[in-house]
Order: C-alpha cells, then structure tokens, then sequence
C-alpha cells in the first residue's frame, strides 16, 4: 500500500526528472506525466490516487502548474486510511491556500477528523488547520481545538495550542473562549506543551486587552517561578543546545514577560530578579547563549524602568558589539537602536565602536550602524562624526556609496553650524561621492553657496581645486562650472581670501579651460553641457581678454547633434557677436537666492510657486513693459467673467512678452524665432534643466512651475532690482526682436491690403494721443491686426513709454515690441507698435480692450487708462 | 513568526518550501528566486541575516544547501538561528547523515517532519529525541 516504499514510480519519476539535461527536457518528462496523472485521476484509480498526490507535490515544488490535483486531495483527506489521509493533508498544505474556494469543502472532513478517535488522525487535521486555515474555518473549527487543548495526549494538545495562535489572528473576537485553556498550559509539565502554551498566551495577549489583563494579574508570577526554574535546572540533555539548556523555552519565557511588564510596574518589579539573574549568568561564548541574553536585554528595555537593570542591559550590548562574530554584533546594533530611546547617553559611549561597523565590509551590519549613526549625531559631535563618514566615503563599496551619501549629507545639512563648514563638508562629499549626490542636494549647496556672500572667492577657488582632481563626479563639476561662470572674476583676482587659504595663481585662461573640460568631458550630461555654455557666457563678459576664446568654444557646438547645445551655441553666440551693449547686463550676477524662499520653494507647495513665478516672470525683459503683478489683475477686471488671475495671468503675461501662441503656418518663422528669443531669456536666469519642449507656451509654463528644481526659483526670485529688470534698462530701447536679427526675416509687418477698416482715435487725453489702424490677413477674419501709433501731444519729450494693454478672456492678444520708448515732444514724432487681436468668439463679440500707458518726463512717472470699445463694428463680424 | 521556509541549493533548486502565509504561486517564485539571489553570494563570515522586502531572512549554509527562515523584523535572529541547525541535526538523525539526495527522494518526509517540528509558523517541539520518535510512530502506521 506504501507508495514511498514499494511502488517507486515516484522514484522512477524523481530519478527522470534529474536525468534531464535540459529544461526542455525537463518539460517533456513533467508533462508526460501530468498526463499519465490526470488520466489515472479521471479514471478515478483508487490505488494510485496517492501516489498521483505525491509526484503532483513534487512537479509543484519545481515551480509547474498542478491546480487540478486539488480535488485528489479532499479525496484522499476523505478516505478512511491513515496514509491516505497523511497525504492528502500534506497536498492541501503545499497545493491550496486559505483564498482557494474549493477549501471550504474540506472543513466538514476536517471536523470529523478532529474528532477522530485516532489521535495520529486529529494530529494530521490539526497541523492543516493551523497552516492554512482560514477565517470562515477557524469560526466552523474553534470549538473543536478549543475542546483539544485538554486531550489527554500532549502531542495533540501542543497542535492545539499552536492551531489555537492560527485562529485568533484569523478571527481575534475568538479570543475571549481560549483565555482560560490557554492560561492552564502555563502549569504543563510536558516541554513541548509548556513552550507552545506560552506562545500563545503571547499572541493572546497582542489580540486581546482582556487576556493581557488576566494574564500579568494571574500568571506574572508563575511565569518567574517557572522562568527561575529553568535557569536553575540540572542539566538534561534532550533540550540542551550546545551547553546552554534549553534556550527555546527561555527565549519564550522572557518574550510573554516582556509583553506583560511592558506599562505595568507592578509585573517589571515581579521580574527584575529574575531577569537580573538570566543577564548576569548565562553563558555568552555560544550563539544559543547569546540568543537569551538579547532577549533579556529586549525585555529589559522594555518593562518599566529600572536603572540598574538597565546599565546591566546595555552593558551587554557593548559586549556583543566587540564580539567578533558579526551575527552578534548585528543584534547589538539592532537592540541598540531600540536602546537609544531609552538611554541615548549610554549609546553614545559606543559611538567609535559603532562608526567602526559602518566600515565594515558586511552590507548588513553597515546599514544597521548607518542608521544607527544617523540617529547619534548631533550638535556636539556632528563634527567629527561626519569628518569620519566622509573620510570612509572614498573607500566605500559602490553599492553603499549611494545610501552613506544621501545620510551624509542630510547629517550636514540637518546640523550644520554654519555655512563655512556647510559649504566645506558638501564639497568633500561632491569630490569624493559626486555621482551619488541628489539633484537636490547640490542644488540646495548653490542656494547656500550664492546666499554666503563672503565665501564666494572662497569656494570658487576650492571649487577650482577640486575640479583639478575630481573632474569625472558630475554633481562636483556642475557646481563647479556654476560658480565659476557666477565668480570666475574671484578665481583669478583671489577676492575675499579666508586666513586659512593659500593664495593660488589663477589666469583667465586657466578659468576658461576649466569650463572646456567640463564641455568636452565624455562621460558628462546635457545638463552639466548646458550649464557650462552659461558658465561660458558669463565669462565672456567677465574676462574680456578671452572672450574670443570662448566665443570660439561656443561656437564648436553650433553644429551639435544635441538641440539643446545647439541652440544655446547659436542663441550665446549671437549675444556675444551682436549684443556687446546688453552683454554685460544680461551675464550679471545671480540675485542672492534668500534661504526662506528657498525652503518653501522647496517644499513644493505648488500654488505658492505659481503665484511667484508668475509674478517675477514678468520682469523678463521683453522691451516694452516693466509692469508689476498686481495692476496686472486690475487690467484685467473688464471682462464680465473675471478668470483666476494665476491661469490667465500666465496668458496675458505670454502676451506682454510677445510670444506668439499660435504658431499659424504663415508666421511658423517667426514663431521659431520668437521662441528662441524667449528662450535665451529663460536660459540666461537659469542655471541648468534644458528645456526641450517644442512649445514656446509650455516652455515658459514648465519652467516656471516647475516647484521642485530650485533652479527655476532663481529666475523667479529675481527682484525687480534683478537681472532682468537691469537687462530692461540698459536694453532700453533695443527691441527684443534685434536680438535675433541674424536668424531670419524681419518680423511680420502687417500686409498692406488696403486698410479697408476706417483708423480709430483709440485715445485721447490732454498729453497723449493714440491712434489704431486696422488690417486683416485673407482667410484668418479672427485675428486682426492693429498697428497702434502713440502721439505725445506736450512739449516736453517723455522716455520709458510703455504701452500694456489687457483684453477679456475670449480674445487673446499679442504685443510686438515697440519702435522705441522714446516718444518726442509735440507730435514731432511717434512710436508705433503692432498688435495682433484673436477673437474666439468672432461674429459674436466685438473686440474690447484696455489700455495703461506708463512714461517719464521730469523724472515722474505718469500713469494714463482708458478703455477702447469703439473698435469698428465690421471687425467683428 | 515564521512567514516561510525555504531548503534550496546552490543552484537556486528548491528543495523544500514551506509557507505560513498564503501567497500566489507566481510570488512563491519569484520569493524564491530573490532569496537565492539574496544568499547565494555572501560571505561566509557575514552576518546570517539579510533584510528581505518588510521582512527578514535568517539563512544558514550547509555544504551546498540554504536554509533560509523569513521571519518579522521584531523577531530574535539568533534563536531562528538556532531553529534552522535543530532541524538539521533532526534530518541529519532521521536520515542518518543527510545528504541533498535524501531530501529529493523522501521530500515527503522532510515535510513530515518539518509539520512536527514547526506549525502555523511557530517553534512545536524542541527536542530532538521526541520527534524522532514521532516520526517513527507514524512510519508504523502506513
């Protein structure tokens, strides 16, 4: 009948499968006999069925599909024989779980099984149900186990127990009915009872409050007597594991102790002795023995307080943590990040010891004593501590590198006393672990870096030296070309020296050859590329000597195969050739980044970065206007539906800046253009994240919402004072549009068509006169073209004349820039500007618009209004 | 508690598996797997205990066999430890000195008395003369 020992065709199948050579093979020989199974299964063969089971159990385990053997099992477990049965139970453990439905079937087998005469019987359905019951069954099934923890045999009795942990975690409401039984298993004299009731009354007490109650009032002192008597037990030899006796049941004991002590004074008090006795005399030269102790320890941290107890504790963590096993020293690490709460002076005592772990060569052990580290600095001791860490940086594994950089520099920034040493430490970390350094982690470094206004000389030089050795750490060479692009003039003119720095001689040359490198260097990224053309543009101005040196460098990645390079080669190349005015203005340094703004930035709270942005986006120097927010959102209150001033805000402020936002097929070259044109701009106020969509639109909305990268916080922190705004004012006069003079034709200048509209006086005041004519392109009758020509009517010549108009939400406007903001005296000339209107709702609504002059004469600004709804009617339809 | 048990080479075969937590079979594989890959390459004189996903897994080698417990973070490592070279000293008992070969061809057995050694995850009986004589018990009955 014994299929294992007579039959041997699961013999003769094992030996075939390992006769394979190949997993094809192997698949051939597991499929023919899952055949030969099923067939013997569909011929319902009684004989065989069992054996069928086994060499199922057995393909299962070498990872094939064996569902339809289930049903064999709840045969087998049904038939009446006791190795029919073995097996089957042995199936339904390996074969189902408690999600399958088909388990429900089995419970009224598994019922009659508990209560089978046969005790071997009861032991097979109990050591099912205990692996894999589920809810519904430990509901069907708990009176059954509960009635089997007093059977008279203990094998049965410490299934029971066991089974009895299964079904409560299933259904903790049962609980209530297994306090009592539980409870009288803590009197058993058998071993294997004692230690599997004392494991359930732990996991009773983590379910129920009741049970927890009844047992630290009833059985804490039980449980020490019981605990004493293990400790002082004579030596017997079936429970002994390498000299130390019996480990196991101490381990339990002192586990449910610690669960009861835990909160309780009364119960930590009951205890102390003995848990003073366990720390002091168990052996500690054997893995079993020490096993106890870390459980002592555990349950000492965990009562209520006792001093002494605990010096003793921690003292013995000390011990493990010079051991040389390291499966000791694990543990202590990890018992002394619980300790830390307690006692973190005491911890602190082990703190070289500790550094030591981090060092070694054991990825378990490091991270453990990372963590542990992390968690032990602090103001006093930051320093050395993370003198330690970095200095192990360099000789750190690969595959740790990044976690002990990423805790390095959160230690520096979390304590870092004071920028010098912040700005010092993150250097260390860049030279040594600049691959692993954050986005923004240097980041953050160049906000701190640009806000320590004394060390800029300062850390550019140490930047420069770095540089020297450590050329191929991205993250060193991307702040590295920042600063030098921002303080190359420092570097060579050894500015702001600290007394503990050694003059360096720096040339110009030498400068420039740095940011070479950078560009040329292999193995860096587009972003660090890009960021060293700025760096280049800035020099160029910064050190005339070598500007065409540079320009010469710029102008090698004209023809590069990378958009991004390409363009900012042409885009810088332009401004270096053509612009030499506006140069000097546009390469300023950046405004100082303040911390506060940083930090919130930082935390990405996204409304607040749209509103700012926004707001400091309209200080790009587009040549006409120089307005503020806030008059902005008043221009706006003509149109009958005020929209929210963030969305349209960004609309209106893509017109002011004279991008054009429908890139039509006749005006897609001035659409190019215009976009490059805007993106020198947005390039020059950031440092770095090429933007690489193709729409001038999301390119300015993607920059300057883009809350995380701290780096468009710049452009959007600059002050009216700021770049920006000096570029503006130097620019003066000098359109936008004449910055990119070189690149195509000349902007579109509305066709001559015979002007079919009648001109409109749009505007008339005392001191001013503006008057609109009107044209439409053949085919395109929504958008009109308005060329507005400004009239001063007063004798005096006034300068900064800016036109800013707003229109509703159904239109959309578009601003060219303007002849000129000079508008001379008594009509003896004119600025003219051009306009284009697109009307969403054409045929419906006529166009409207208001209108806000701004000018100076005599060194007073003069602000003028008006609304313009007199717009020919035949505009519109 | 023990979540599962794994008894694999050094190939990565599994020999044994035993799991206390329902799982798909798919996840069993792919557990598995990670856990050779997991133990397979370290250092016999690290520490037996690797972090694994919210878990741990306390493994022990024997010749060419892992041992492998996956067990709660909160759990005592160095008694798991201990767990996994009591099963052994059982097997080796009951098979007379185990070899790989023994656990392939009787790895009903093995589960056998893995079920008398350990049940709904947790430690049944420490001793190693009780379920020797179990499992002879039962040998009886078939």
């Amino acid at each position: 009948m014994n299929p294992f020992s007579s039959g041997t065709r699961l013999r003769d199948m094992i030996r075939a499968i390992r006769a394979c050579k190949t997993a094809a093979e192997e698949r051939a020989v597991v499929r023919k006999e899952c055949a030969a199974i099923r067939t013997s299964m569909n011929e319902n063969d009684q004989d065989y069925r069992h054996r069928n089971l086994a060499k199922l159990m057995f393909i299962h385990m070498l990872g094939y599909p064996t569902h339809f053997g289930q049903m064999e099992c709840l045969k087998l477990i049904a038939s009446a024989g006791f190795p029919e049965k073995r097996i089957g139970y042995l199936g339904l453990m390996l074969l189902l779980d408690e999600r399958q439905e088909v388990l429900m079937l089995v419970t009224n087998s598994l019922k009659q099984d508990l209560n089978h005469s046969n005790q071997y019987i009861v032991g097979l359905a109990l050591c099912a149900l205990g692996n894999i019951c589920s809810a519904e069954m430990a509901r069907d099934l708990a009176p059954e186990v509960e009635r089997l923890l007093q059977f008279r045999d203990p094998n049965v009795r410490k299934k029971a127990a066991l089974c009895t942990i299964r079904i409560i975690k299933k259904v903790p409401d049962l609980s209530e009915n297994f306090i009592n039984p539980a409870a009288a298993l803590l009197k058993e004299k058998h071993h294997g009872v004692l230690i599997t009731g004392i494991q359930l009354c732990t996991d009773l007490c983590k379910v129920s409050p009741e049970a927890l109650e009844f047992l630290r009032k009833k059985h804490t002192d039980g449980l020490v007597k019981t605990l004493r008597d293990a400790v002082n037990s004579p030596y017997t030899p079936e429970y002994d594991i390498s000299g130390i006796a019996d480990p196991f049941l101490h381990i339990r004991l002192l586990k449910l102790l610690r669960v009861l002590g835990q909160g309780d004074a009364d119960a930590s008090d009951a205890m102390n002795d003995i848990l003073a006795q366990v720390a002091t005399k168990t052996e500690s030269n054997k893995n079993a023995g020490n096993a106890i102790l870390y459980e002592c320890v555990e349950t000492i941290m965990s009562i209520e307080d006792n001093g002494g107890l605990r010096v003793l504790a921690i003292n013995i963590l000390g011990r493990f943590l010079s051991n040389r096993d390291n499966n000791i020293r694990y543990v202590a690490l990890n018992m002394l990040m619980k300790a830390i709460t307690v006692d973190a002076q005491a911890v602190q005592r082990h703190r070289a010891t500790i550094l030591e772990c981090v060092k070694d060569s054991d990825a378990s052990i490091q991270k453990r004593a990372l963590e542990l580290v992390y968690v032990l600095v602090n103001e006093t001791n930051v320093k050395p501590l993370t003198k330690e860490l970095i200095d192990y940086l360099e000789v750190s594994d690969q595959e740790f590198k990044g976690e002990l950089t990423a805790k390095i520099c959160s230690i520096i920034e979390k304590f870092s006393p004071e920028k010098n040493w912040y700005i010092d430490q993150m250097l260390k970390v860049l030279n040594k672990a600049g691959n692993f350094v954050k986005d923004e982690v240097w980041h953050a470094l160049i906000a701190v870096i640009s806000s320590a206004s004394d060390l800029h000389g300062y850390t550019v030089r140490a930047l420069y030296k770095a540089f020297q050795t450590s050329s191929e750490q991205e993250s060193l060479v991307r702040v590295a070309v920042w600063c030098i692009g921002e303080y190359g003039d420092m570097l060579v003119n050894n500015v702001g020296m600290l007394d503990i720095e050694d003059p360096i001689t720096v040339t110009e040359s030498d400068t420039v050859d740095v940011v070479k490198i950078a560009i040329k260097h292999h193995a860096l990224d587009l972003t660090t590329k890009a960021m060293a053309l700025i760096a280049l543009l800035k020099l160029s101005s910064r050190f005339p000597s070598c500007s065409e040196r540079i320009k010469d460098i710029i102008v090698q990645h004209k023809g590069s195969f990378v958009l991004e390079l390409q363009q900012r080669s042409l885009e810088f190349n332009s401004i270096i050739e053509k612009h030499q005015n506006i140069r000097s203005a546009l390469v300023e340094r950046m405004p100082i980044l303040d911390d506060a703004t940083f930090s919130t930035r930082r935390a990405g709270s996204l409304p607040a970065a749209a509103s700012t942005s926004s707001g400091a986006s309209l200080n790009l120097p587009n040549g006409v206007a120089k307005p503020s927010a806030a008059p902005l959102v008043d221009l706006l209150d003509l149109s009958d539906d005020l929209p929210a001033p963030s969305s349209s805000g960004g609309d209106f402020l893509q017109d002011l800046l004279g991008i054009d936002l429908s890139p039509a097929p006749t005006q897609s070259g001035i659409g190019q253009i215009q976009k490059a044109g805007t993106d020198v701009l947005l390039d020059l106020l950031s440092i770095g994240t090429p933007v690489q969509s193709s729409s001038p639109t999301t390119d300015i909305l993607s920059s300057s919402q883009n809350g995380k990268s701290p780096i468009a916080t710049l452009d959007a922190l600059s002050s009216p004072s700021s770049l920006s705004a000096q570029a503006t004012s130097s620019a003066r006069a000098v359109p936008m549009m004449d910055l990119l003079d070189g690149f195509g034709p000349s902007p579109l200048k509305p066709e001559d068509n015979g002007s079919v509209y009648p001109p409109l006086v749009a505007f008339q005041s005392s001191s001013l006169r503006i008057t609109f004519n009107f044209s439409k392109q053949p085919g395109n009758p929504q958008t009109t073209l308005i060329q507005a020509t400004f009239i001063n009517l007063t004798p005096n010549v006034f300068t900064d004349f800016i036109f800013q108009a707003a229109v509703p939400k159904f239109l959309q406007l578009h601003l060219d820039p303007a002849s000129s903001n000079i508008l001379p005296a008594s009509g003896n000339g004119s600025i003219t500007q051009n306009l284009r209107v697109t009307n969403s709702q054409h045929g419906k609504k006529s166009l409207v618009m208001r209108a806000r002059m701004s000018y100076k004469f005599d060194n007073k600004v003069t602000l003028e209004e008006g609304q313009i709804n007199n717009f020919p009617k035949d505009l519109a339809s | 508690m023990i979540r599962f048990i794994l008894l694999q080479n050094r190939q990565g075969k599994t020999r044994l598996a035993k799991y206390y937590v329902p799982l798909e079979d798919s996840e069993k594989h792919k557990v598995e797997y990670e856990v050779h890959r997991l133990v397979v390459n370290r250092d016999a004189k690290f520490t037996n205990f690797v972090e694994f996903r919210t878990h741990k897994v306390i493994y022990r080698r024997y010749a060419g066999l892992f041992f492998s417990l996956c067990v709660d973070i909160t759990d005592n490592e160095l008694a798991y430890l201990e767990c996994i070279h009591l099963f052994v000293e059982i097997l080796d008992h009951f098979f007379s000195n185990v070899c790989e070969l023994d656990l392939v061809f009787n790895f009903h057995k093995v589960y056998l008395i893995l079920d008398e050694f350990i049940l709904a995850g947790e430690l049944q009986e420490t001793s190693k003369r009780a379920i020797i004589e179990r499992m002879g018990e039962l040998e009886k009955l078939e």
